[in-house]
């Protein structure tokens, strides 16, 4: 345990000299705050609010019943801010997944993973390192933009009845729950591949290739082919424990000493 | 004598490719052990299967009396390495690359070890520096003192001198003299010919499967027979012929003026062919024995083995 977190350590120190990595972890969640924060309140200032809900009926049915019983403005409001929040899932899958992918392939790139696997560290223990270096900084991130998200729509409607189902347990799962299983199939997922690459290039390819499902799924939402209720975040939390589970076990399976020094390509 | 590093009949394939052929050594502790061979012959993958990084295709082996493939963690904590290239974190500090691979080897007292080796090696200096930074030679050293950290028993060094200059490379040189006085066992992977006659106390010349091993000296004298040579003021076909006499004489022929003499024991036989020369009037400016050297060996080796392969 404590040579896992050695490892952390150690990536930390190495990983955040990287700026793409920088970039990917400052830039990435202010961007993902602002844009939806004016976007709510440019439609707070220009009445387009009030415009929508005059024509409430045009929503949607389906769309409606997720707002759970708000009035007309709040409902708008809410399929907005909704639309947004999701963007907050994809964050925890790209971090990990970018720093992941750049520990493992500039290990190779740099020829220190030799030394590094003939020192006594199992590989359970540099994968949980690598792991934990990659996880705790995206869910730390997602968690404080989640919280400056609340934060700044309270100040800018006021609207206690959205922020309160914001703060609804299917968010509360979504954010807490998913986004972590999120971060820790982003990480097994770079692992996987980046234990098949030596181009720190491709590296940087493999992170915009995790989100694929996520943006499918925000997709499928946003047509109205799945609704986004409790239910179904328990189920998506569900499935993604299980996928999380095979994947480690694949990306351990993978990570074999031999293979990942033999098959320089 | 406890012996250190064992292998069986241990050889490594890559798909067809054989990199390693049944090849058996066994050094015992203490002893400095130079493995040669051309670029290719399979040196590497020896020491990485020395270090279970990767697992030989058959045969067995053992290091530090523990068993390759199944004790490997007992083997990393007791085995120092030096690979190939030397793998540093180039963003980290020098102090900071050593202090991280000493908490993967469990090093007890970590800040005395690393403050030892740097200033053994003259890096002590510059600990805060970025690895990136350092020229060659220093990331070279650098990576021996991470080899060295944990104090392993066993050392396996892959070309140690490589990229150092000539004060630098001695300095590891000598320095690799004192490991050995400590008592450590070091397996030594060169193409460096003159630093492995040196160093070595044995040496294997090795392209994929073994083709010899012995002491430098055995060697030289195995392959060829010993000869001395003599520079007179006017050396004369009349010497040599009546040097020719000599049952003991393998051959004599005039160069210039030096007669150089091949026999098997030049000790012995020496001063009767002084006094032959002396009585024939002869003025020996001086006597000297021509040495071969490892190089000599090693190239008769590795031709050999070369022309071998082409007649198969
Ligand atoms: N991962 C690998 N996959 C396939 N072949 C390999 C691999 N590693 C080494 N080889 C082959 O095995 C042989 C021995 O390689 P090795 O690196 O052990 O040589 P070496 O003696 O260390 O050479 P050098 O002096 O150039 O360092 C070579 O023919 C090489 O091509
Ligand atoms: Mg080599």
């Amino acid at each position: 345990m404590n040579k896992s977190w050695q490892v952390t350590l150690k990536e930390w120190r190495e990983v955040f000299k990287n700026k793409m990595v920088l970039y990917v972890i400052v830039f990435m969640p202010i961007l993902f705050i602002l844009i939806p924060l004016i976007t709510l309140y440019q439609m707070s200032g220009s009445g387009a609010l009030s415009e929508m809900a005059g024509s409430a009926d045009q929503i949607p049915a389906e769309m409606v019943s997720m707002c759970e019983g708000l009035s007309g403005a709040a409902c708008a409001q809410y399929l907005v801010v909704i639309q947004f929040l999701l963007l907050f899932l994809i964050m925890p899958v790209m971090i990990p997944a970018t720093i992941a992918s750049y520990s493992i392939v500039g290990e190779k790139s740099t020829k220190t993973l030799e030394p590094l696997l003939a020192t006594p560290i199992t590989t359970i223990e540099l994968l949980l390192g690598k792991s934990m270096a990659a996880v705790i900084p995206a869910v730390t991130v997602t968690w404080i933009s989640f919280v400056a998200f609340i934060v700044g729509t309270i100040i800018i409607l006021g609207n206690t009845d959205l922020v309160t189902l914001i703060l609804s347990p299917m968010w509360l799962l979504l954010i807490f729950g998913v986004a972590p299983l999120l971060s820790v199939f982003g990480v097994s997922a770079a692992v996987m591949i980046s234990t098949r690459v030596n181009d720190p290039r491709v590296a940087e390819q493999i992170p915009s290739l995790v989100i694929i499902p996520l943006i499918g799924l925000f997709m499928a939402q946003t047509f109205g082919l799945i609704q986004m209720n409790l239910s179904v975040t328990i189920w998506i939390a569900l499935i993604l424990l299980v996928i999380d589970i095979v994947m480690l076990y694949i990306a351990t399976q993978l990570f074999q000493r031999e293979k990942i020094l033999t098959k320089w390509k | 004598m406890t012996e250190m590093i064992v292998t069986n009949n241990i050889s490594k394939k890559f798909g067809e490719l054989t990199a390693v052929d049944r090849l058996n050594i066994s050094i015992p502790q203490g002893e400095v052990f130079g493995l040669l061979g051309p670029n290719g012959a399979g040196k590497t993958t020896t020491l990485r299967m020395l270090t279970s990084l990767i697992a030989p295709t058959s045969g067995e082996a053992s290091v530090a009396g523990y068993k390759v493939g199944t004790d490997d963690y007992e083997i990393r904590k007791n085995v120092g390495i030096l690979t190939e290239s030397p793998g540093m974190y180039d963003r980290l500090s020098a102090e900071r690359n050593l202090a991280f691979f000493a908490s993967l080897y469990e090093v007890e007292d970590p800040d005395t070890q690393i403050k030892k080796y740097l200033q053994m090696l003259g890096l002590w200096q510059r600990r805060r520096e970025e690895v990136g930074t350092f020229s060659k030679g220093m990331k070279q050293k650098l990576a021996i003192a991470r080899a060295l950290l944990h104090e392993p028993r066993v050392l396996l060094l892959d070309e140690p001198t490589s990229g150092l200059d000539p004060v630098a490379a001695k300095m590891v040189r000598d320095f690799i003299s004192e490991l050995k006085e400590e008592g450590r066992t070091i397996m030594i992977c060169t193409h460096n010919l003159d630093e492995a006659d040196r160093l070595c106390d044995r040496v294997a010349v090795f392209q994929t499967e073994l083709l010899a091993l012995d002491t430098p000296a055995n060697l030289r004298r195995q392959l060829y027979e010993r000869s001395v040579v003599f520079h007179l003021s006017d050396a004369k076909e009349t010497y040599a012929e009546s040097i020719r006499k000599y049952d003991f004489v393998r051959s004599c022929q005039v160069l210039d003026n030096k007669l150089v003499i091949s026999l098997p024991d030049p000790e012995e036989r020496n001063p009767e062919l002084v006094n032959l020369l002396v009585k024939q009037g002869a003025e020996i400016q001086f006597i000297g024995e021509i040495r071969h050297s490892l190089e000599d060996v090693y190239l008769h080796l590795i031709n050999n083995n070369i022309k071998e392969e082409i007649n198969e």
